[in-house]
């Protein structure tokens, strides 16, 4: 284990991290300000993925793809509000819990239809792929780091747009008393819309990205999504930094328990039961992660006020 | 209310007639299906305790249809296949899984709830796949069926059959008692009220454990009929949407119901057959159809019934 292994894994736990963040940010908003417990957010990723591949084969160009998909999936993430979510924010967790389910359901079999169950596999633009050299001999993917620079400056638009606009401003209202924001004479309705469709343009935004390093398949977003709660919910749900630090963390947790659990136990205990040991407790170990933070801080580490 | 008693005496004397009848008409193809439908309304019943009475919104309950499953064909793989063994192991393994996954996740409420029980299942399903001995991601075949000693015979498929709904029609009767006890009192006030119900001397947590444990157990029962229905075990006993499934039957039925989970589960797996048979892409009706049900019928299929103002 030497440092430069270490950097690396640093570096691709923050990629994760930061494409657990893009798609916390908008789950998290949308459960602070509408109270709606999102399953289809994954789909919504899903659906980014998809249709910057299909945009890309289309048009042949990669920045084309990239903004057809995510403008598909603002339609898409509208649609979806308007049609169905918008009844539920009123009913109780359980509901919601069911009924976006069902879109999931929907979604992955409407994917499956239009473009098969086998995975796709997108490519990496030509500016993009290559490598840098890192201090010394650390040699790392162009595109991940892009990955994280795009992350981190979505994280800074964000905490823009919440602390220094006026549609920060309706936000951060929204979610602290809905009933006087309306009462104030805001179109809460439309307000509801935008910041889900924001949430669902951010989950594009990751599955496109996403798409050249994993698979894009169907139930590619339900993969992601439950980490994605696991996330918030560490992070305390309804909280933008809490999203951003539980993101981190949990891409850390996440990265380094599979690069490094299995050759740390294989010195503790014998290497033949590390070898089924390491694997098996590093895919736990968010859950387990979780479970700590919720016994000892039932409201997540970055509770948002107002709940 | 005797409305409801009638109709739930001629459906089960409507189940009990099944398999003679699938007999006659050489259909053996309708006892599997039927058995397996009523496997899950005993998994959505022990839900149904937890969610319906007890107002706890666990999303991880296919969680102890994996313990039981393992506990069978974990026992089985080392040559123990007597079924009283299995079915003691079965339900010692899923209270204690249950009481260790309820002492944590009952002291959060409302979403967390719900997202810790998912992690704890998580967990559960990952441990699964590692278990490389036990097959992992594959899974493995359970080689011999439970063995009662000669009184029951699993591998005859009425025989089966009938235990199956014997169980179904026991869990009915036990939950039924539960909810209507002292016991069953205190966790429906907790649900509906848990500021008086501490006013009034009770102390939730305790009696909500209880009831976590209660339905963990039962639920493993499911899952030791489950993996002899099947003869093979995979870690997707436990997979999440699994435990959506299941939820998702006690809602249909009617939450808090006594037959509603049983109702449940028989029209969702009935339809998921029907429209599988149809068309391959079937889940993009039942998607929606599961969205309708949430908007429009809010108390479940029992609520459309006779006599079902009397329960609420």
């Amino acid at each position: 284990m030497n440092a430069i292994l270490v950097v690396e894994q640093v570096l691709n736990g923050l990629q994760f991290g930061v494409m657990l963040f893009l798609m916390a940010a908008g789950l998290t908003l949308v459960f602070g300000i509408m109270n709606l417990v999102n399953l289809a957010h994954g789909s919504m990723y899903m659906v980014g993925a998809y249709l910057a591949v299909a945009a890309t084969q289309w048009t042949g160009s990669y920045l084309a793809g990239i903004v057809l998909g995510l403008a598909g999936t603002l339609l898409v993430g509208v649609v979806v509000e308007v049609v169905t979510l918008r009844t539920l924010y009123e009913r109780d967790h359980l509901d919601q819990v069911l009924a976006t389910f069902g879109l999931i359901l929907f979604f992955n079999e409407l994917v499956a239809i239009v473009w098969g169950r086998a995975a796709l596999f997108s490519d990496i633009p030509q500016v993009l792929s290559g490598h840098v050299d890192l201090m010394g001999n650390l040699r790392y993917p162009v595109y991940r780091l892009t990955i994280i620079i795009v992350g981190l400056l979505v994280a800074l638009l964000l905490w823009v747009v919440v602390t220094r606009t006026r549609l920060g401003m309706l936000i951060r209202a929204g979610a602290s008393n809905r009933t006087m924001v309306s009462a104030l004479g805001v179109n809460i309705r439309l307000l509801y819309t935008v910041v889900f469709g924001f949430g669902a343009v951010l989950a594009g935004l990751a599955g496109l990205m996403a798409g050249p390093i994993y698979a894009v398949q169907p139930g590619m977003g339900e993969l992601i999504l439950i980490q994605v709660f696991v996330v918030i919910v560490i992070g305390g749900i309804g909280s933008i930094r809490g999203a951003l630090a539980g993101a981190i963390i949990v891409g850390m947790v996440d990265t380094m328990g599979r690069a490094f659990l299995k050759p740390l136990l294989g010195a503790l205990i014998s290497p033949t039961a590390a070898e089924s040991a390491g694997p098996a407790l590093a895919s736990m170990l968010i859950y387990l992660l979780m479970a700590v933070v919720l016994a000892l801080r039932p409201e997540g580490l970055f509770p948002a006020k107002g709940h | 209310m005797r409305a409801r008693l009638a109709l739930l005496v001629i459906g089960l004397a409507l189940l009990a007639a099944a398999p003679p009848v699938a007999a006659l008409f050489n259909q053996p193809f309708y006892v599997d299906l039927l058995r397996r439908v009523m496997i899950f309304a005993i998994a959505a019943l022990s839900l149904n305790l937890i969610l319906g009475y007890g107002g706890m919104v666990s999303f991880g309950h296919a969680a102890y249809l994996g313990i039981g499953g393992y506990a069978v064909a974990i026992l089985s793989f080392y040559g123990i296949n007597n079924g009283f063994v299995q079915l003691g192991v079965t339900v010692v393994a899923s209270a204690l899984v249950a009481l260790v996954i309820g002492a944590v996740s009952i002291r959060t409420s409302g979403i967390y709830f719900i997202m810790i029980t998912l992690a704890f299942t998580q967990m559960l399903y990952f441990l699964g796949i590692s278990l490389d001995v036990y097959g992992g991601d594959d899974g493995m075949r359970l080689a011999t069926r439970s063995d009662f000693g000669g009184l029951i015979d699993l591998a005859d498929s009425t025989t089966f059959y009938y235990l199956v709904l014997g169980v179904m029609v026991l869990f009915l009767y036990v939950i039924h008692r539960i909810v209507n006890s002292r016991f069953g009192m205190v966790i429906r006030a907790a649900k509906s009220n848990e500021a008086r119900t501490r006013a009034i001397g009770f102390s939730p947590y305790p009696y909500r454990l209880a009831a976590f444990v209660v339905a963990g157990a039962m639920c493993g029962v499911a899952g030791l009929l489950f993996v002899n229905h099947t003869a093979y075990l995979t870690p997707d006993y436990m997979h999440w949407t699994r435990s959506g499934e299941i939820m998702f039957m006690v809602i249909l039925g009617g939450i808090g119901t006594t037959t509603g989970p049983v109702l449940g589960a028989f029209v969702l797996l009935l339809l998921e057959d029907v429209l599988a048979g149809w068309t391959e892409h079937w889940q993009i009706i039942l998607g929606p159809f599961l969205i309708l049900v949430v908007l429009f019928a809010r108390r479940g299929l029992a609520g459309l019934l006779p006599g079902s103002d009397a329960r609420d």
